[in-house]
């Protein structure tokens, strides 16, 4: 509440900077897909470890590959591993929170303890564990960070669904005789959404976070894929000789994560009035 | 009190034992086989048979669960495949070090988030206020593997103040270069939790702050300095109790890739071994440490909750 009131010395639309910032960087990921100024994957032994310069703005790695070509064709991998962490785990926790807060009783125990039990492993080794034993992919790293934010949003929506099913409105549908599917759909979905929104945009960033320290631990896309946390990994032999091969990936990375985080943030002082 | 403790203790032994039934089933049930990761691909099928039956891997899957549960509330955590020693060994030895790291991190951010917090909320719209949000904002977005990077390259590489990787024992390098080997990594794992523990008690004693009960302490005259510390303080400081337990949890992901990318030998990096040698008994040995801990880090915040926090104190007796 009181942070409300505070001067804030960011300009006030952070959502604006947030977006026009993160715009850029997958409008430059999207690019990346169809078109590098080089080839990405091809190695040219004449042009090994060559400083950033007009040719190569951000150098050239180990193998003489465009580090620019790579990190716009990588890029999409940190962008596809946030969305898709996101969207797996809205379309498996939100369903199971509305479940548990209708039926409580039995489902609500077995949802709940189940998300207890995932809760109590940190998210890091959750990956470490699915990734461990069977060889790692992009697809997996996404399922991967994507099941360790089930928990958080199966709470979540649970919490506010059972606010929500002691309204008058649903009370209302109930009387009129609507099943459960109704109900949950067309009254209280359309009243926990925001919430829910806003927890995802501030999670994106620690998902994204996430799948790119997987990578960075092998546990993610595989060579010769250029996502940035593999980039890094695979440039940290060479950090003295040729620091521009870490330190391209890792600032394009973070300035992605700062972007996606300004528009969560801005995104909670939009639609949830509490935290302002 | 009793009861609550008696209830968040039980709470615990099904955490746990939920979790050793979730490991052991990721562990067998997904594809992949332990006897050709160890003897390599060119292995005899007797050869297999062999390590197969000497590793019980053709009992049926519930005998192999019990004989592991069994084991380990023995303390025999099986034997590492690798480097035939004992898992236990092994894992002591490695998370000795890791603590190494982790208390030092914890303590960090504990008492120096809090401070940082409490001098933003009280010097709201100071320059320092301000310098720690832009501070807190940028440090909360940027992955720990990536600050470990430039730190390597900013202290080892350029400045040659600190070592850049590696661990060196206090008996062989003395104190200082044991402790020079400590530097970096406890300043990258401690960096982003500290950001999330200042951020998170100024609002709170932000909150506090603009309170009734404040304001009524101010209208009796009281002094600021004991409406501060003695009514303001102490309740802003619940939720930072909540947020280390989580951030527990954190900071032992974060000791996963801050041991990998400084070389050091403990437990996070042990694991990554683990999985690259497809070392399994190993690994589930040190996934049941891993969580045991973070479920004691837990149980420790809920009941250090519990002391601070009158309303659970004195409901839970009733």
């Amino acid at each position: 509440m009181s942070t409300q009131a505070l001067p804030r010395f960011r300009p006030p639309s952070v959502l604006l900077v947030g977006g026009v910032i993160l715009a850029l960087v997958m409008t430059a990921c999207l690019i990346g897909t169809i078109w590098t100024p080089f080839d990405p994957t091809v190695f040219s032994a004449r042009n090994r470890l060559q400083a950033p310069g007009p040719l190569h703005p951000f150098g050239t790695d180990e193998f003489g590959r465009d580090v620019l070509s790579r990190v716009l064709a990588g890029g999409y991998l940190s962008l596809a591993t946030g969305a898709g962490a996101m969207a797996i785990s809205l379309v498996v926790g939100v369903p199971l929170g509305l479940l548990a807060a209708f039926h409580r009783g039995w489902t609500d125990q077995a949802i709940m303890r189940g998300v207890d039990l995932l809760i109590s492993l940190p998210p890091v080794l959750l990956g470490l564990l699915v990734l461990a034993v069977t060889p790692p992919s992009l697809l997996k790293t996404i399922a991967v960070v994507g099941l360790v934010y089930v928990p958080i949003l199966v709470r979540l929506t649970r919490a506010l669904a059972l606010g929500l099913l002691e309204e008058e409105f649903v009370q209302a549908a109930r009387a009129r005789g609507e099943g459960a599917l109704p109900i949950l759909w067309h009254e209280v979905l359309p009243n926990a959404w925001p919430p829910i929104i806003v927890e995802c945009g501030l999670r994106v960033t620690f998902a994204i976070l996430l799948g790119s320290a997987l990578s960075f631990l092998g546990l993610g896309p595989q060579p010769p894929a250029s996502e940035w946390g593999l980039m890094i990994a695979g440039g940290r032999d060479f950090l003295t000789q040729a620091p521009w091969i870490c330190l391209a990936p890792g600032l394009c990375l973070c300035l992605l994560l700062v972007s996606v985080n300004l528009v969560g943030e801005g995104l909670r002082e939009r639609l949830d009035p509490h935290h302002g | 009190m009793a009861s609550f403790v008696l209830q968040r203790l039980l709470g615990v032994v099904g955490v746990m034992l939920g979790m050793s039934v979730l490991i052991f089933a990721i562990v067998h049930l997904l594809p992949g086989n332990v006897a050709y990761a160890i003897l390599g691909e060119y292995a005899t099928p007797t050869a297999v048979a062999a390590l197969e039956a000497k590793l019980g891997l053709n009992d049926p899957l519930a005998l192999q669960y019990w004989h592991w549960l069994s084991g380990m509330l023995r303390g025999d955590f099986g034997d590492s495949v690798v480097m035939s020693r004992p898992a236990a060994a092994l894992i002591g030895e490695a998370l000795g070090r890791s603590a190494l790291l982790a208390v030092p991190a914890l303590l960090l951010v504990a008492f120096g988030g809090v401070a940082l917090g409490l001098h933003a909320a009280t010097h709201k719209g100071s320059v320092a206020d301000h310098a720690l949000t832009l501070g807190q904002f940028v440090l909360i977005a940027i992955p720990e593997f990536f600050w470990a990077i430039v730190a390597v390259l900013l202290f080892a590489s350029v400045l040659h103040w600190l070592p850049a990787t590696g661990y060196a024992p206090m008996a062989e390098a003395g104190v200082l270069g044991w402790a020079a080997h400590l530097v970096l990594p406890v300043m990258v794992l401690s960096l982003g939790l500290l950001a999330h523990i200042s951020r998170l008690t100024r609002s709170s004693l932000l909150d506090v702050l603009a309170s009734r009960y404040v304001l009524a302490a101010r209208a009796r005259g009281l002094p600021e300095r004991r409406v501060l510390w003695r009514h303001a303080v102490p309740n802003a400081l619940m939720p930072a109790i909540t947020v280390l337990a989580i951030d527990a949890g954190l900071l032992i992901g974060g000791i996963v890739v801050v041991e990998t990318v400084f070389a050091f030998p403990g437990l996070g990096r042990m694991l990554v071994y683990a999985i690259d040698h497809h070392d399994l008994p190993l690994l589930q040995a040190g996934m049941m440490v891993v969580t045991a801990i973070y479920a004691c880090a837990n149980l420790i915040a809920d009941l250090l909750y519990a002391v601070l926090n009158p309303r659970i104190r004195v409901a839970s007796t009733v």
